[in-house]
């Protein structure tokens, strides 16, 4: 690899990706067919008084089939902020490592962070490059979320195929079961929620989703896999402890047998 | 139509050399040294946003000295073929070794065949790892590169320095203790340094991925064992503070 100088008028500046380009290494290869691809998700994002939560299932599939049973879909995107993915996994994960770079590279190189603003804009800009491949089925959407630092805010952004991104007032959920996770959010959502009461009703959204969609892996209690949760507030990007988001859902589990009153569900015998 | 004047290439190269090594010693000097915690990198620069010292990448830092918008220019590129490579193959792949070659191929390069040599001298600092010892590559304006042990001294009056740094070196010392002998070996006898004509960072075991840290004039202030200008009343408390005036 030569050292990569360049003349000041064709200089990419702090854009990673221009300089990938510039330098023959694009980081988005079109295919030319449309595969059978690990998909499906639910990942969810929401704010409260101090910053915001975001979780996400593990499960990838393929077609019919579980492809994965581990997978991370919350990233850490830098210090203040931290991205989810729903879609197409390969080039899903290819787009966060690349957002991951972008957001380290212009640090680096301009001497001072994005704004969070600016960041949601940034990525917006990966996911509307990636549009030829949305239409081949390859779509992918995330969902950016960080601290504002200079504002001292949560804020939470969503994204459509096209590169369109929306700021969200209070919680948004992406993927194949973001339609229930964002029932629960909505159901349990108020203002002021405090940390630990956004963590659990993640996990409550996650639940409900995994209940109504195949392609969101709940709880797996064989293999002691549990969603990931993450919290970014004034400290930081923070992962919550595998152990602790194990006993909120074995929590939220016998919660749920306790309302049931113990009783099962079989065909014919009802009550 | 007049010829050229034919010029021996000893006398071409002594002169870019000259011009070269006038131009760095106008320019403030840096020392960058291992301490307990991993590497500390001092420069004397007054400015609080024309950066001296900067990350390259998790392990990587850079250090130049003399011509700014050249160093810089260096020190761009350098980001970019850190987090080129990190990206195409894997974050551990990005070495020190051989991004030192690189900025000593290139300054070599423009030494030999450029009317102007770069009027800089630069420093690739990276932190040891299971797999790597603690690396200070210092690169001169001509390409010369070399693999310092202890500690490095780029600028005009690296001699000196050198000696000035080598007299208190010792292994593992701690923060305070490192950056006041590294203060002291900048300021020489005749002169004192404050917290605001400072530069400081770390490469540090214990910031995690990224170890590049700055530190800040406030934290810096307190490290340093007094303010020289404006002598506080009480008496410094620890006595290893005393380093500076032990050799003035």
């Amino acid at each position: 690899m030569a050292l990569p100088i360049f003349n000041p008028v064709d200089d990419p500046g702090p854009d990673f990706n221009s300089l990938l380009r510039k330098s023959g290494t694009p980081a988005i290869h079109q295919p030319e067919t449309a595969l059978t691809v690990r998909h499906a998700t639910t990942v969810v994002a929401l704010r409260f008084a101090e910053g915001i939560v975001m979780a996400g299932d593990r499960r990838a599939t393929e077609g019919y089939s579980i492809a994965h049973r581990a997978m991370d879909k919350v990233f850490p995107a830098d210090r203040w902020s931290a991205v989810a993915i729903a879609g197409a996994a390969g080039p899903a994960v290819e787009m966060v490592r690349l957002f991951q770079v972008q957001l380290e590279h212009y640090e680096k190189v301009e001497g001072i962070s994005l704004s969070l603003e600016g960041k949601a804009n940034q990525l917006a800009q990966m996911v509307r490059q990636h549009l030829p491949m949305a239409m081949q089925g390859l779509a992918v959407v995330p969902l950016f979320a960080g601290y504002d630092v200079r504002r001292q805010i949560g804020r939470i952004y969503t994204y459509d195929v096209t590169g369109g991104h929306y700021e969200e007032a209070d919680f948004q959920a992406t993927g194949s079961g973001g339609r229930d996770a964002r029932t629960t959010i909505k159901l349990g959502f108020k203002e002021g929620l405090t940390r630990t009461e956004a963590i659990e009703l993640a996990i409550e959204a996650l639940f409900e989703a995994a209940d109504e969609d195949v392609g969101t892996g709940g709880p797996d209690l064989v293999r002691g896999i549990y969603p990931l949760v993450a919290v970014v507030d004034a400290e930081g990007y923070a992962e919550v402890e595998g152990a602790q988001v194990a006993d909120r859902f074995l929590a939220l589990i016998e919660r749920k047998r306790a309302e049931r009153g113990g009783r099962d569900t079989r065909r014919g015998e009802p009550g | 139509m007049s010829m050229p004047f034919y010029v021996a290439p000893e006398q071409v190269m002594k002169d870019r050399a000259e011009y070269a090594q006038k131009g760095i010693a106008r320019g403030r000097s840096l020392v960058a040294t291992t301490y307990e915690h991993g590497i500390l990198i001092v420069a004397e620069n007054p400015s609080r946003s024309l950066h001296k010292i900067s990350e390259i990448y998790d392990r990587i830092a850079f250090g130049g000295v003399g011509k700014y918008n050249e160093y810089d220019q260096l020190r761009v590129a350098g980001v970019r073929h850190a987090d080129t490579k990190g990206f195409a193959f894997s974050r551990e792949d990005v070495d020190a070794r051989s991004l030192a070659n690189l900025y000593a191929q290139y300054l070599g390069t423009v030494f030999t065949h450029e009317m102007k040599p770069l009027e800089v001298e630069i420093l690739v600092a990276e932190l040891s790892d299971d797999a790597r010892p603690d690396q200070l590559y210092h690169i001169g304006y001509d390409g010369t590169i070399t693999d310092e042990e202890h500690f490095a001294v780029l600028g005009g009056d690296a001699e000196t320095i050198t000696e000035r740094v080598g007299d208190s070196w010792q292994a593992d010392w701690d923060l305070a203790t490192a950056l006041s002998a590294a203060v002291g070996a900048l300021a020489g006898p005749d002169r004192a340094l404050g917290a605001g004509d400072l530069e400081v960072a770390v490469l540090s075991r214990q910031n995690g991925r990224r170890a590049f840290r700055r530190i800040g004039n406030g934290e810096l202030a307190e490290l340093l064992p007094e303010a020289p200008a404006v002598p506080e009343p009480e008496a410094p408390a620890a006595p290893d503070d005393t380093e500076p005036e032990e050799q003035s």
